[in-house]
């Protein structure tokens, strides 16, 4: 789960070659990027773009662009699909492939004027929302700008700049005003309060633990690469508890926090309750010790013989050593568990909602008993950008902190 | 001077060190040679204590090295083994200064010995400090494992096949800087191998170890004339003998009064190279130049002959 | 990094396993201190070892098909002809395991009804991405010398795919398919939420009834085939690597 950088770094350099004599030769095609036009083509002018239903949970009605919105609209859309496919599908410089984030930002603009244009004026009970035909274009977009990030290799902070100029993008439009005609936003309207308090109790459920974590596992890590005999014992029972479903383990630890609020005076008071966020936090904290920890003792095991023999041949104390050299070195390697531990409790952090821990789970499995798909994205979409983001930022860190990783590249 | 007394180290039942007892003079370079699994290594180890004995001691300038703690005094003790063990993450200034860091020298004394050591291997400290590791050549990457291993101004210095890594050209040129830097600051230098050529190019001394045991502990020229077992024999080579009788000894002790045509030798060549010249120009004698440029005598095929001559 | 078991607790959690899904109440006694007086100790609305067998019916069909997509895309990308996809479908790896498997699988049931279908299709694209990543892992690091060496010995692409490549990317492709089965096994559980026949049910009727001895016999169950299979799984790739002698 650690990834091979070495390779990494191979393949793109590639693909930069591969961008570097696409634009010395002629028009060829670009096999991902036709298939991608495709895509977006079909989803263009053969799948439908939104659906118009007459209340929030009957049958819709599929529209496609044309239906869906005024001409002049319609038609600069359509142009601005066709210009981007038309990029993807050639062989082009790798800049201009960015118009991708073009055509990403119309077809956002476009679904708010949809709702508008559908909704009947003054029926408060009519729902618009994307229907298959903008999810393929938004892929096909998303798979199209993502390429052209991958080829272009930007340096993390670039990386993390374009995320934030996408999130603020995402933000203004949200803050204007121009989707509140969609289906997503109505159920949000309705939500407000329980929405941010939700995402209060996500962010604090994934964060927090693991932050716990974080403290425990790195020092039972380095306790475990200095004691042998304690490493395979440990490991061996965290990755038990791996394998345990997380709804299953959840529900487990009902019970102890429920005996432990009742019995030990003080508990309670602190928020410790059988139900609720308590089991949800120690079950998050508990999936996520098995990558700190081993991450840890991975990074540490790293760190060069030489290094290490030099360190202490040369007079470094234990701690010095630990402080100086080896934690140092094996951070990367740290940093990548708590990535992973970080992506992975915001999307368990979900099913909390199932033993009243709230969270974003709690939208979606409503939505889910109420077959409301509007009520389900709720949930899901803050979820996945949350996670999302939680990536992007982490890996452009982890990038960072290797050391001189830069030059290494460089040579 | 360093004292190794009947020091033992034994991994369960076998010793690795057995039973090893050396005198070791102050400023002088001691080799210790020996197949892999010879015990060199870990005898090497034990005297700064990042391995510790079983039995027997071991004494610097006549205190006990456990009298303090192993980290300081390992401190006082340079350490440089092959592969250089850099600090990847640290550039090459911060590598040689960790001693002197930890020791808690003044800021402007690390920058200035980081300067002179960098110096005094060739490195121009503006352009190689600030640099990682990974940035320089083998060759350069072993001068700073030497350089950081002399920071605090050791009395002793120990290496571990410190040359090991190094192509051939390079290796000449390090050992030759090395006895350089050993003269400079009058270090006793302890160095293990497992090559004979470098053992003769740069001991004093020359400990022989086999199976745990030092078979033979002596100068060079007394190893090459009495080898103690056939197993130091065969260490030696026994093809190799006569040259590397010649090659521990220096022109200006094998003059010879009179004059000889041809390019004049220098007395500071070793007489193996003087023979090789010999050989090469075809004559039976070359004339030898002194230190400042006036002919001194000459050197004759003859007398270089009878000078690697084994004892009868 | 799962607990090496010795060969005689393996087969003793074995047994405990089937015994318990043959012969449920023999261990009602064990969780009788779980739950409240006369609320019912051992799961009663469905047999256990049905669902269980659902539940391997499920993540078997998932991981199958997830394998054959997988090795085949892979083998696409890692192809000359195919090597335009090889950094996006890296990419895309990464970018695909931010997705959380409970937003997958609420955003299928829209597409697919409620039920089986859209468990399968989260745990397919779930599982598809362990699998390609050390597919990809596997074909992408191999020996240079043993490549070079294939081709100097004149075999064709297809042979050198077949005879050289797959065979030795074959532990690192199992591998994948081993992490892909003990996180399937875990996520079917949730295709419950979603009327799924797997343990997950078991689950949930215990967290609905606050019956806790279901969740723990549900929970335990899935535990349980996932370090056995996971087990299995890893001795089964030490003997191919063994006989491949590295």
């Amino acid at each position: 789960m650690i990834g091979v950088p070495g390779s990494a770094c191979r393949c793109r350099r590639r693909a930069d070659t591969a961008g570097r004599e696409s634009g010395l030769k002629a028009l060829r095609f670009d096999k991902l990027g036709a298939i991608i036009a495709a895509l977006a083509l079909g989803g263009a002018f053969i799948a439908p773009f939104a659906t118009f239903r007459a209340n929030r949970i009957v049958a819709g009605e599929a529209k496609t662009i044309i239906e869906a919105l005024p001409l002049n609209w319609s038609t600069g859309l359509l142009l601005v699909v066709l210009a981007a496919a038309a990029v993807a599908a050639f062989r082009s410089p790798v800049p201009l492939r960015l118009v991708a984030f073009a055509a990403l930002a119309g077809l956002a603009f476009a679904i708010g004027v949809a709702a508008g244009f559908l909704t009947p004026a003054g029926n408060s009970y009519a729902r618009i929302s994307p229907a298959s035909g903008f999810w393929v274009m938004l892929f096909a977009f998303g798979l199209l700008a993502a390429d052209a990030l991958t080829r272009l290799r930007p340096a993390p902070f670039v990386r993390i700049a374009v995320l934030v100029a996408v999130l603020a993008f995402v933000g203004i439009l949200l803050l204007s005003g121009s989707w509140d005609g969609l289906s997503l936003l109505k159920e949000y309207a309705s939500r407000v309060d329980t929405f941010w308090a939700e995402a209060r109790k996500h962010v604090t459920l994934a964060l927090g633990s693991l932050v716990a974590a974080t403290i425990v596992g790195i020092p039972l890590g380095i306790l475990c690469h200095r004691v042998t005999q304690l490493r395979d014992g440990l490991l061996g029972v965290l990755n038990a508890i791996q394998t345990i479903p997380s709804i299953a383990l959840f529900g487990i630890l009902i019970a102890p926090l429920g005996w432990i609020a009742a019995n030990i005076p003080g508990a309670a008071t602190i928020g410790i309750r059988g139900i609720g966020v308590a089991p949800a936090f120690v079950a998050l904290f508990l999936y996520s010790l098995l990558p700190v920890v081993a991450n840890t003792v991975v990074g540490l095991a790293g760190v060069p013989r030489d290094a290490n023999d030099a360190a202490r041949g040369i007079g470094m104390t234990d701690w010095q050593r630990l402080v100086g050299i080896e934690f140092p070195l094996a951070f990367p390697v740290i940093l990548t568990g708590i990535r992973i531990v970080l992506v992975q409790n915001i999307g368990l952090a979900t099913i909390a909602a199932l033993i009243g821990g709230g969270g974003f789970g709690v939208f979606v499995f409503q939505g889910v008993g109420q077959t409301a798909m509007d009520l389900v994205l709720l949930g899901a979409v803050p979820t996945v950008v949350l996670a999302f983001a939680a990536a992007i930022v982490l890996d452009a860190v982890i990038e960072m902190a290797k050391p001189n990783n830069r030059q290494a590249e460089a040579r | 001077m360093i004292e190794i007394e009947n020091i033992t180290k034994r991994y369960g039942e076998t010793a690795v060190v057995d039973d090893v007892s050396l005198t070791i003079a102050p400023r002088t370079v001691t080799v210790i040679v020996g197949t892999s699994g010879s015990g060199k290594t870990t005898l090497l180890r034990m005297v700064n204590r990042l391995v510790e004995p079983t039995s027997g001691a071991i004494r610097l300038d006549g205190e006990d090295n456990r009298s303090l703690p192993g980290y300081e005094l390992r401190r006082r003790i340079g350490y440089a083994i092959q592969g250089h063990g850099l600090f990847p993450h640290r550039t090459v200034a911060q590598n040689i200064a960790t001693v002197p860091t930890l020791l808690g020298w003044e800021r402007s004394r690390i920058d200035a010995k980081v300067e002179e050591l960098l110096t005094l291997f060739q490195l121009d400290p503006a352009a190689f400090g600030p640099r990682f590791p990974h940035e320089l050549s083998g060759g350069q990457q072993q001068r700073v494992g030497v350089a950081r291993a002399l920071a605090a101004e050791p009395k002793v210095l120990l290496m571990d096949e410190p040359f090991g890594a190094l192509d051939p050209i390079i290796r000449a040129k390090a050992q030759d800087d090395l006895l350089a830097i050993q003269k400079h600051f009058e270090t006793t230098i302890i160095l293990v191998t497992h090559d004979m050529e470098e053992a003769f190019q740069l001991a004093d001394h020359i400990a022989v170890m086999d199976k745990g045991k030092v078979v033979q502990y002596a100068t060079p020229s007394e190893m090459l004339l009495k080898p103690a077992t056939s197993f130091v024999e065969s260490l030696i080579g026994v093809g190799e003998r006569p040259y590397r009788l010649l090659a521990i000894a220096p022109v200006a002790s094998a003059v010879e009064p009179g004059a000889a045509e041809g390019a004049p030798i220098s007395s500071a060549l070793t007489q193996r190279e003087a023979l090789a010249e010999l050989l090469w120009s075809g004559r039976n004698a070359l004339p030898v130049a002194g230190p400042d440029g006036a002919i001194i005598g000459k050197i004759s095929l003859e007398g270089l002959a009878r000078r690697a001559a084994g004892p009868t | 990094m799962m607990p090496k078991l010795p060969v005689f607790l393996r087969l003793a959690a074995f047994a405990l396993l089937i015994a318990f899904l043959l012969q449920p109440q023999w261990f009602e006694p064990l969780l009788r201190p779980l739950v409240q007086d006369n609320a019912p100790v051992i799961y009663n609305q469905g047999s256990l070892l049905q669902l269980t067998l659902l539940h391997l019916r499920t993540v078997a069909m998932a991981t199958v098909a997830a394998t054959v997509v997988a090795i085949a895309l892979a083998i696409l990308v890692t192809r000359a002809s195919g090597a335009e996809f090889l950094p996006l479908s890296r990419s895309l790896v990464n970018i695909g395991q931010t997705f959380p498997p409970v937003a997958v699988l609420a955003l299928a049931v829209p597409i697919f009804g409620f039920g089986e279908k859209p468990t399968l299709i989260a745990l397919f694209l779930y599982g598809l991405l362990p699998i390609f990543e050390n597919a990809l892992t596997g074909l992408t690091t191999l020996p240079p010398s043993v490549m070079e060496a294939a081709r100097g010995a004149g075999m064709t692409g297809g042979q050198r795919l077949v005879k050289v490549e797959l065979p030795l990317a074959m532990p690192v492709i199992l591998a994948g398919i081993r992490l892909s089965i003990v996180i399937s096994l875990a996520t079917a559980t949730i295709g419950s939420t979603v009327a799924a026949k797997t343990l997950g049910e078991v689950i949930i009727a215990g967290l609905q009834s606050n019956n806790l001895a279901f969740v723990v016999q549900g929970g335990l169950i899935v535990a349980a085939l996932a370090v056995l299979l996971h087990d299995g799984l890893q001795a089964a790739e030490r003997k191919l690597v063994a006989r491949m002698g590295r």
